[in-house]
């Protein structure tokens, strides 16, 4: 397929005044919802649908493309600046994100999260335009026991994201498996674990109100209990300077980039899973491949850079199932596909031959949000940054009321806010207790994934563990996932055999 | 109240060119007085969430309503969540439903959540949406006999892919199981999207997505339809014939239909009423309905309670032969 001439006409639809205006407005409104806490871009998609009537499909496309991209770049900004995911895609950022903001370097923090936005954006979208059709192909046979195989690697990478305490770290996968256990059952039709048809229960624990539990509301009463009332968040400056080292710093950091871009891209075109495992997954991979593992969490910049260049991907990976087979691969695409066929365009294996104006338009804009959403993002760290000048007593109270807004909006149910302060409560004796809580976060978006893609592949072999071996892609994905559980256990063994004075 | 009464005669205007329905003369005639809420009884991107945006829109585009209707997800528990949440609205005249099949059989299944359908307003039926059988084309099958045959020498190896449990798709492959003397194994996936999918990757052999569902592939040359689970034969899908055709007395539809929490006002549930037939009658729903291959007329009011009533005793009927309730 001859591809430039497409792109080329593509870009000249996409910087018509009209749609170039609708990118800038749209990668700024997404910048602000994606920096709300509970607020992503499924709600300001959904929100802004209706609005798109104004202006011919090709702009609402555009218009809802970029907020979808701007958002992403925003999640970034409430999870390094407050330690509150701003977006259920931006929870990995919380990680290192909020550590580097505490010791003062928010400004470095939150440059990398935009430049590895749009790096990953970047590759996503080149990689969209050179392969999109025989991806899609790919993506079209990826089955649940593939799905299941690349879950497990997830998990795999795990158990190296909780320290050094193996038996903590599985408590607390296993505590985010349950809560991941929670709801509908679709293979039995039962409902699980829900006390008695408590009715807030059926719809299962949305894991955003563990997250802001554990990050938000747990954080700040750590945070109270250790600096008792006194400010002690490191005063935090932007200048040319500061940011010329802080892109320094990034240049080290470019394997991470591209293993967190093309993990996240295809990740994000498997229908089903979206830019929340790849973010996550992205994170764990980082870690795993570190030579400096025992730094994550504690303010690593790899640990941004990892999860942002993942999500920004997989977005973009997203978007093509919604194009090319009518699937979504995450539920913002899901209300985008929602729009195209309000619009009178019919998403599908034909889209390509049917709507190239449309289709090359809105690939052009992808790339044009990219840079957009970069320069509004960077031109706005100078007031990020003025945020945490506020004293303590006032920023608490602000986190306190955006953590409870954000864990009402999803559900618009009262019981996820009670629940979220349950969490909040629990996470905080947890954290006393040393227990490492990224480990139950990823077992809460990764296990509801995993379990029914497993439960499907054995109903399918009829109970035989060989559908994992014998089809190409599952066996290969599989026995990457086995040697990366064994990984650890052997290097275990072999300490032993090597120093065995050095362990008790 | 002068803008009232400007606003009662266009109304009246409205209901008089199109099919009139609510009592117009009534003095007191009724409007919302704050954002509407409509549950959807599945998540966001489904078939139901996608009819409901859309339904949405049209309101919206047209200036058919004076607040905004509000779109609100209650997934959980194969709809029993968005039931009792509907059952308990604090405001039963600004809270609707956009309905499945799952109104009647969530209840059933699940008698313990105390729903009685009877006591919900009806607004109106927008549409029945139809089934058909589907395999890949790959498979090189192209009618009913080739499939049983197929999946006969197949056994329990034969995958039909569904959308959950005590489904409608369950439902379905259970009577295809039953009347062919086959063997199919079901394996549940989450939307009847990831279904389609699952049929054209050939993760699965056969599926029985609604036609909105397999379109994109079907067109593609991906899949085929063997059979349709309708009283005549879809517009759509001209070379497939309905089970009856071919000696099996079995059609199966789900319904689309708004529903009014239970104790909404006489005059809101009036209000709806209208309002919905301006919807369906709109180019754009009926376009729609073209474009998706939906079946049906509008239903409001006493018919369509009447409806839901032998709707029920049907779905009852199903669900005892399968064994799942008494």
């Amino acid at each position: 397929m001859d591809v430039l001439p497409l792109l080329i006409n593509g870009f000249i639809i996409a910087f018509e005044p009209l749609n170039l205006m609708l990118i800038v407005l749209g990668c700024a409104v997404g910048l602000f919802i994606g920096a709300m806490p509970g607020l992503g871009s499924v709600n300001g998609v959904a929100i802004l649908l209706p609005m798109t009537f104004l202006v011919p499909p090709t702009g609402a496309i555009i218009f809802l493309g970029a907020i979808y991209y701007g958002a992403m770049y925003g999640g970034a900004i409430s999870s390094i600046m407050l330690g509150i995911p701003g977006a259920s895609t931006a929870v990995a950022t919380t990680f290192d994100g909020r550590p580097m903001a505490l010791q003062g370097h928010a400004d470095k923090a939150l440059i990398a999260a935009a430049t590895a936005s749009f790096v990953g954006g970047s590759v996503g979208v080149i990689l969209f335009t050179l392969f999109a059709p025989p991806l899609a192909e790919v993506a079209l046979t990826f089955g649940a026991p593939e799905i299941f195989s690349l879950m497990l690697m997830a998990f795999a990478t795990f158990v190296g994201l909780g320290g050094d305490d193996i038996p903590k770290t599985l408590f607390s996968i296993f505590i985010g498996l349950v809560f991941g256990a929670v709801g509908l059952d679709i293979i039995s039709g039962e409902p699980r674990l829900i006390f008695g048809g408590i009715p807030g229960f059926f719809h299962g624990i949305n894991f955003l109100v563990l997250a802001i539990g554990i990050y938000g509301i747990a954080e700040m009463l750590w945070t109270i209990e250790v600096s008792q009332g006194k400010v002690m968040i490191s005063q935090a400056t932007v200048s040319y300077q500061r940011t010329m080292a802080a892109l320094r710093e990034l240049l080290t950091t470019w394997k991470t980039m591209l293993m967190g871009s093309f993990l996240g891209y295809f990740v994000g075109i498997l229908p089903a899973a979206g830019a929340t495992p790849g973010a996550l997954m992205a994170y764990g991979v980082a870690k795993t491949m570190a030579k400096d593992p025992e730094t994550y969490g504690k303010g690593n910049i790899n640990g941004i850079v990892a999860p942002e260049t993942a999500n920004n991907a997989a977005s973009t990976g997203a978007m093509l199932p919604m194009l090319t087979l009518g699937i979504p691969g995450s539920p913002t695409t899901a209300i985008l596909l929602g729009g195209m066929v309000i619009w009178g365009l019919e998403p599908g294996p034909r889209v390509f031959t049917d709507h190239p104006d449309f289709v090359w338009g809105f690939i052009a804009s992808l790339y044009a949000a990219n840079l957009f959403a970069l320069l509004i993002n960077v031109a706005f760290i100078p007031a990020f940054i003025w945020v945490l000048r506020l004293p303590f007593t006032i920023l608490a109270p602000i986190i306190f009321i955006l953590c409870i807004v954000g864990g009402f909006v999803p559900t618009m149910d009262m019981h996820d806010v009670w629940l979220m302060l349950v969490f909040g409560t629990g996470g905080y004796m947890m954290r006393k207790l040393d227990y490492p809580m990224a480990p139950a976060v990823l077992a809460i978006v990764l296990g509801p994934l995993a379990e029914p893609a497993l439960r499907q592949s054995l109903l399918i072999s009829g109970g035989s563990f060989g559908i994992f071996f014998t089809r190409p892609f599952a066996s290969v994905i599989m026995s990457l996932a086995l040697f990366l559980i064994l990984l650890p256990v052997m290097k275990i063994i072999y300490d032993r055999i090597k120093k065995p004075a050095a362990v008790k | 109240m002068r803008k009232f009464g400007t606003k009662l005669t266009s109304l009246g205007i409205a209901l008089g060119l199109g099919f009139a329905v609510a009592p117009v003369d009534s003095a007191e005639a009724w409007e919302p007085k704050k954002p509407v809420e409509f549950v959807v009884m599945a998540g966001k991107g489904g078939g139901a969430d996608k009819a409901v945006r859309f339904i949405q829109n049209i309101i919206v585009k047209n200036k058919l309503a004076s607040k905004p209707f509000t779109p609100v997800n209650k997934p959980g528990g194969s709809g029993a969540e968005a039931l009792v949440h509907v059952k308990n609205a604090s405001d039963p005249d600004h809270t609707l439903m956009f309905t499945l099949n799952s109104f009647y059989t969530t209840p059933l299944l699940q008698p313990g959540l105390g729903i009685d359908i009877k006591t919900f307003t009806p607004v109106g039926r927008m549409a029945e949406d139809t089934f058909l059988l589907w395999v890949s084309k790959k498979s090189g099958i192209k009618t009913v006999d080739q499939f049983v045959k197929a999946a006969k020498a197949a056994g329990n190896k034969w995958i039909m892919a569904g959308t959950g449990k005590n489904s409608e798709d369950n439902i379905l492959t259970d009577f295809l199981n039953k009347a062919y003397g086959l063997n199919m194994k079901y394996v549940p996936y989450k939307g009847g999207g990831r279904v389609a999918k699952e049929l054209a990757g050939e993760n699965a052999n056969s599926t029985v997505n609604n036609p909105s569902e397999q379109l994109g592939f079907y067109q593609a040359g991906k899949t085929v339809a063997l059979g349709a689970f309708t009283h005549e034969r879809l517009p759509l899908f001209k070379e497939a014939p309905t089970f009856k055709e071919l000696g099996k007395d079995f059609t199966y539809y789900m319904q689309r239909t708004v529903v009014g929490a239970p104790g909404m006002s006489e005059g809101a549930a009036a209000y709806y009423q209208g309002l919905f037939t301006k919807v369906f009658n709109s180019k754009e729903w009926q376009d729609y309905m073209k474009k998706k291959s939906l079946q049906g007329k509008f239903l409001t009011g006493k018919p369509l309670m009447s409806y839901w009533i032998e709707q029920k005793a049907i779905q009852k009927g199903i669900l005892q032969k399968m064994g799942v309730i008494k």
